[in-house]
């Protein structure tokens, strides 16, 4: 138990130490939600009326975030099960380190990766007109929440990387249940525009209810959403930290005991 | 005394439906190399991944230095080296970084971690590529350095599973080589094959495995005397079969085995054997399509022990779960 740590930090230092040697995978990862900044902020920023101060960029930021640190679940899983493939996991099996150490070690990774992904989207938004104007505390408090959603999302993916057999599969499974799930939602339009049963699951959402979070925490009133009148559309920021807690408590030890278990 | 000891180990997968193990036992004395034969799907990786605590047998137990693997796993994955079929490296790492942070996944230090990497690449001839990517590594190279990767803390039992499967000759002696040197150093090794020539080379005891048992067990030349060392294989053409076995088993003092119109059968003296086979199919007026002097093969090991050839009977999991083997 006493290496738990220095085993985990050698494990998220491996991963650290993949990007520094294959470098097009941050310069991708990084890529992707900037396009998706500027695709949204110029392609629908001019024709949807959002009615807010300081224009539709404001309202979308949020979005993105919520949207680019929902992922983290498909590439926490997709390099889990690469490794799996490679027989890397086994070896590491091998070794007296301690039990946890190696999943630990790729949530901390995943997580290291989403603060820079955070930093790169946060200056290309601020460049492109998005001002969050509740002070530096509600700001940071909004990064934290960011920070966290995607960490509790990574142990659901690590429960997807211990059990898919190609990771392959998990790339077009993760984007099925992702992309749904960040467009049923508020984070792009509306939800008052859907039928409403979809609004229904759009309310109870977690991307939804982060990205209303989000947005209060910028400092924005909570637009898009809560004609339905649900409870989480009225206190996004409580739902939304239930909700992390229920991931991480559900998940944490269900991938912790899958890893030991899932080769007998 | 006994470095490894597996007693009756059982393991069936999807249910029951397919048997990887049925009651196969064995044992490895410290200090020498014991060689398990056998064909694909004959149950030597999951025999390996067993004693080396990747795997619960459904029953039977096993120890490795005297330590219970299945209730003391930890214990014994401190003792334990294993190198698989497959380079378990980080292939987009260099071969530096992966020996460094399994030097530090064993919890040396930080120095003691780099002169132990730079240590063994200069041992396994691998310093002029340590700061190239895995990736960029040929097969050869790629065992060695995975094999680098389970000499970290000097272990002192080895396990090594189908260590030059997919090598090319020379990769082979260049692994064949390293893997001698370790056993002068006095490492007790398991080591599974499916080349009894590997086998012959390495081990000193040899376990030839079938469907997930020992089927046979002794030295090298006990068993290659029970094959009959090198076999006499001709080829005839159809009307001339029955006559040309006949010859086979009468110069051989076997019986022959038929394969279409391949006969073979073991014979003791090749060189005299063959002369002799000649010289009777020559009064016979038969004229082989082809003839010659075989060493004996996996297969021939098979024949002899079982009467069948060796052929993959169960799809070993591991293979489809992962996707590893191939």
């Amino acid at each position: 138990m006493k290496h738990a740590v220095s085993d985990a930090v050698t494990i998220t230092k491996r991963q650290l130490l993949q990007l520094a040697r294959v470098p097009e995978v941050l310069v991708f990862s990084t890529i992707q939600p900037v396009m998706f900044v500027l695709l949204f902020r110029f392609v629908f920023g001019g024709s949807i009326a959002s009615n807010q101060p300081g224009g539709y960029v404001q309202l979308l930021m949020p979005g993105i975030f919520v949207q680019t640190v929902a992922f983290t679940l498909a590439s926490t899983a997709i390099g889990l099960a690469e490794d799996m493939k490679k027989g890397l996991i086994d070896r590491f099996r091998s070794l007296p380190i301690s039990r946890g150490a190696v999943i630990i070690g790729r949530t901390f990774g995943d997580a290291l990766l989403n603060i820079l992904v955070l930093v790169v989207m946060a200056l290309a938004g601020f460049a492109v007109g998005w001002r969050p104007t509740s002070g530096i505390l509600h700001t940071s408090l909004a990064f934290l929440f960011l920070f966290a959603f995607g960490y509790a999302l990574s142990w659901i993916g690590i429960l997807v990387g211990l059990s898919v057999k190609e990771a392959r599969t998990v790339q077009s499974v993760g984007f099925l249940v992702t992309f749904p799930l960040t467009f049923l939602s508020n984070a792009f339009a509306p939800t008052t525009g859907m039928p409403r049963a979809l609004q229904y699951f759009a309310e109870w959402n977690p991307v939804s209810t982060m990205v209303a979070a989000c947005r209060q925490l910028f400092g924005l009133k909570n637009q898009f959403g809560a004609t339905a009148n649900s409870w989480p559309s009225q206190h996004p920021l409580e739902t939304s930290l239930l909700y992390m807690v229920v991931l991480m408590v559900v998940f944490i030890p269900l991938s912790i005991r899958k890893y030991k278990n899932f080769s007998s | 005394m006994k470095s490894v000891i597996a007693e009756n180990l059982v393991k069936t997968y999807r249910k029951g439906e397919v048997v990887a193990l049925n009651n196969l036992s064995l044992d490895v004395e410290e200090g020498t190399v014991l060689g398990v034969l056998g064909p694909n799907g004959a149950g030597k990786t999951t025999t390996v991944r067993i004693l080396a605590t990747l795997l619960k047998p459904d029953s039977g137990h096993a120890t490795v230095a005297g330590i219970d693997v299945i209730k003391n796993p930890e214990k014994v994955r401190e003792l334990i080296g294993l190198s698989g079929q497959y380079a378990a490296v980080d292939e987009t790492l260099t071969g530096w970084d992966n020996l460094v942070m399994f030097g530090r996944l064993y919890h040396l230090g930080r120095q003691p971690s780099i002169d132990r990497a730079n240590e063994l690449l200069e041992r396994f001839d691998l310093t002029a590529a340590a700061r190239r990517p895995i990736k960029t590594y040929s097969g050869g190279m790629r065992r060695r350095l995975d094999l680098a990767a389970s000499l970290i803390v000097k272990p002192k039992i080895l396990f090594l599973d189908e260590p030059t499967t997919g090598l090319d000759p020379r990769g082979r002696q260049d692994m064949w080589t390293v893997i001698q040197e370790l056993v002068k150093g006095g490492v007790t090794l398991l080591l599974t094959t499916q080349y009894l020539e590997e086998a012959d080379q390495l081990a000193d005891e040899i376990a030839v495995i079938d469907r997930g048992t020992v089927i046979a067990r002794g030295t090298s030349d006990a068993l290659k005397k029970q094959v009959g060392g090198e076999r006499l294989e001709i080829t005839v053409e159809n009307s001339d079969i029955s006559v040309a076995q006949e010859i086979v088993a009468r110069v051989s003092g076997n019986s022959t085995h038929l394969d279409l119109r391949t006969i073979s059968a073991p014979v003791l003296t090749g060189s005299v054997a063959l002369m002799e086979t000649l010289r009777a199919l020559d009064e016979a007026k038969i004229h082989p399509l082809d003839i010659g002097l075989k060493r004996p093969s996996l297969d021939d090991v098979f024949l002899s022990l079982t009467g069948h050839v060796a052929e993959e009977t169960v799809d070993e999991p591991v293979k489809k779960k992962r996707g590893g083997k191939r």
